[in-house]
């Protein structure tokens, strides 16, 4: 079956504010979708509230990965699903090394009794860092403890490539890339590319979807989507900036939930 | 006399089990003294933690150890910590060593490693020399009542310029409540020497409920240029009550090295403190700990520099489950005149439960300008954001939980020189967290 993934009339709050006030958008494998738009229009709260951060709350809609409602599974449930969130802001954890943690997670996709073996699994660890130019120290050192912005996020795609997931959310993955990160991030990314597998890159520069092209563009403002289009509406962006989308929607401050 | 009631000993009782021991007259008299200090000294006075309200009574009677023939007449508690091939092994159960073993290419280059009693015996005036000279036989109550009931113990000796290469090995094993276990270890590294010891301290799982003490000293002399490395674990049951001190004192140019596990499950009060005595002196003092049920651990550190150019390290890591709690101390403590000194330490608590207690006590004591010291504390839970960073890869909630907190225990664990000791933490840490 087909990767599919429909978004119906989501919303969530933070602290009792809520932030997303009816999200719908429908993803099916082969796909890419960018969301796009200002900061503090709830875009890193979409990708927050699918992967399930204790701090959103869902309050109304449903978010159906094949037939199957994430929302009402626990974080880790919905990775074995098959969704995976690029995140913004990866946790550093120390005293645990990089290639432990990708084992684990890598074995709890696989589930019990098909857990790869080390040899294989450094193999294909190794192999997918070259992929990505990271240095192979980076396997053996802690959890994005003291790595730069540019490696972790480096480190987000190489968990990508080896969970396999079916439905994929980048968040602001350029931020904090210089412009050879984010061409190799880009090409993890169009590597990973494929029928089964749907992607949703939320970024507020045009610049990354110079790299990986997107089907459909959205434009986030006051917790909603409040136009879509195609790549044509990413230039549009760039080159004239948000405020047209206001002035077309009469919005004048595109904002949510902040003090 | 209301001395037996204080403290379960007196002069004569402590003389006559001596000399029915056949032990020298200088020790018999030292243990004379040292049981009427007990009577009068109070018990120690750790931070927070009112350990007169423990049962440290239950120090028993003497028990006249029945030696063995062979490792595999050993209790399995015991000969699973035993490492493959050592021929270099004491074994103590409950008053007495049951098992002494050691290489001859290290007898023969003049190194002594044998059971404290024998050494006393055989090793008289060297002996004399050491024992009760880093730890004063009248510090406390504690103190005192070790030198009065010791029994069993290590002795090593290491001359000038000879490298032990291989650890040697001692396991401290109590299966009856009603015995005495009161080991001593003292070790003595002349110049230029190097040596690595490494200890378990266990008691017989599920060997019931009668509470016993484990009052035991280390003292450890570090000669000029010398290294010694000491390495011990405990591991006893929840009935058992651990008051363990140990003290090294460092000339110049020595290096002293401490990793402590304290995994037991009863009440555990351990102090390891390094005298930087000599120039140039250093000391590096890694301990952990896993508290598990009402269990109350008192774990203090100390550095004390005396010496220019000293230097001192001290790392805590505690874990507390349940209602467990872990009062850590650790002072730094540099002497006027100490130029050039530095002293750091790191105390960090990591709670896995809202009824778990952790307190980390930082102390830093400094009479000299010329030097240079810090410390880092921190008492916390296991990190939301963690958890769900690891789940949000589909790693449960329970395998994200344990990852965090072995990488919390990962910087002491990881850097345990020895291998098999390193081996054996690891696997005794996941019998406490898991079990």
């Amino acid at each position: 079956m087909a990767t599919h993934f429909v978004i119906e009339g989501l919303k969530a709050a933070i602290d009792g504010k809520e932030i997303l006030k009816g999200i719908n958008l429908e993803i099916k494998g082969g796909e890419i979708h960018a969301i796009m738009g200002p900061n503090g229009t709830g875009k890193s709260t979409l990708a927050s509230a699918l992967m399930g951060h204790p701090k959103y709350e869902v309050t109304e809609g449903t978010a159906v990965l094949d037939g199957e409602d994430i929302l009402e599974m626990g974080v880790d449930e919905r990775a074995l699903a098959g969704l995976f969130l690029a995140m913004q802001y990866p946790s550093e954890i120390p005293g645990v090394t990089n290639s432990d943690f990708l084992r684990s997670a890598l074995n709890a996709r696989l589930g019990e009794g098909n857990e790869i073996s080390l040899i294989k699994f450094i193999r294909k660890m190794e192999s997918k860092m070259k992929e990505l130019e990271m240095n192979p120290e980076f396997a053996h050192r802690y959890l994005n403890e003291g790595f730069s912005g540019g490696e972790k996020k480096r480190n987000e795609i190489l968990q990508m490539m080896l969970l396999d997931p079916k439905i994929v959310v980048l968040d602001e993955i350029d931020s904090g890339l210089d412009i050879d990160a984010l061409r190799i991030v880009s090409q993890g990314v169009n590597a990973m590319r494929s029928e089964d597998r749907g992607f949703l890159i939320i970024t507020h520069y045009q610049r990354l979807l110079n790299y990986i092209t997107p089907d459909y563009v959205h434009v986030m403002m006051q917790g909603r989507i409040v136009k879509s289009g195609g790549p044509e509406l990413a230039q549009r962006l760039e080159n004239e900036g948000y405020d047209w989308v206001k002035e077309e929607l009469g919005i004048v401050d595109e904002t949510v939930g902040q003090a | 006399m209301s001395t037996q009631l204080t403290t379960p000993t007196n002069r004569q009782a402590a003389e006559a089990l001596a000399r029915s021991k056949g032990e020298p007259n200088w020790l018999v008299e030292l243990r004379g003294e040292s049981a009427e200090l007990a009577g009068t000294l109070g018990w120690p006075k750790p931070e927070k933690v009112r350990i007169e309200r423990w049962n440290l009574t239950a120090v028993g009677q003497y028990e006249q150890p029945a030696t063995v023939g062979a490792i595999s007449e050993l209790p399995e508690v015991v000969r699973e910590l035993v490492t493959e091939g050592t021929e270099n092994l004491i074994v103590q159960r409950n008053s007495g060593i049951v098992w002494n073993q050691f290489a001859n290419e290290y007898a023969s280059k003049g190194v002594i490693f044998t059971d404290l009693e024998t050494a006393c015996k055989e090793h008289g005036e060297l002996v004399q020399k050491y024992l009760f000279q880093a730890v004063a036989k009248d510090e406390d109550k504690l103190t005192a009542l070790q030198s009065a009931i010791w029994n069993g113990g290590v002795f090593i000796y290491v001359p000038k310029n000879v490298e032990v290469e291989l650890p040697l090995q001692a396991i401290f094993y109590n299966d009856n409540a009603e015995a005495t276990f009161a080991p001593h270890i003292l070790i003595v590294a002349d110049n230029n020497s190097r040596v690595t010891y490494v200890d378990c301290v266990v008691s017989e799982p599920g060997a019931g409920s009668a509470p016993f003490v484990h009052p035991s000293v280390v003292e450890v002399f570090v000669k000029p240029g010398a290294h010694v490395r000491f390495s011990s674990i405990h591991h006893m049951g929840e009935t058992g009550v651990d008051m363990s001190i140990r003290r090294a004192v460092i000339e110049n140019d020595g290096q002293m090295e401490w990793i402590i596990g304290d995994l037991n499950d009863g009440n555990t009060l351990s102090d390891t403190k390094s005298i930087l005595k000599g120039t140039g002196s250093t000391s590096d003092a890694k301990v952990i700990s896993v508290g598990k049920n009402a269990q109350q651990n008192s774990l203090t550190t100390q550095a004390v520099h005396f010496g220019k150019s000293s230097d001192s390290n001290m790392v805590t890591r505690a874990v507390m489950k349940d209602s467990a709690s872990a009062i850590i101390n650790g002072i730094t403590k540099i002497e006027k005149g100490a130029t050039k000194a530095n002293g750091v330490q790191t105390e960090k608590v990591l709670m896995l439960s809202p009824k778990a207690r952790g307190d980390a006590n930082p102390i830093l004591l400094i009479d000299e300008d010329d030097v240079t010291a810090g410390h880092a504390a921190s008492v916390g839970q296991v990190n939301p954001e963690q958890v769900y960073y690891l789940m949000s890869r589909g790693i449960s909630k329970q395998d994200a939980e344990r990852l965090i907190i072995y990488g919390f225990l990962a910087p002491v664990v990881s850097e345990i020189p020895v291998e098999a000791v390193r081996g054996q933490l690891q696997s005794l840490l996941q019998r406490k967290l898991e079990g």
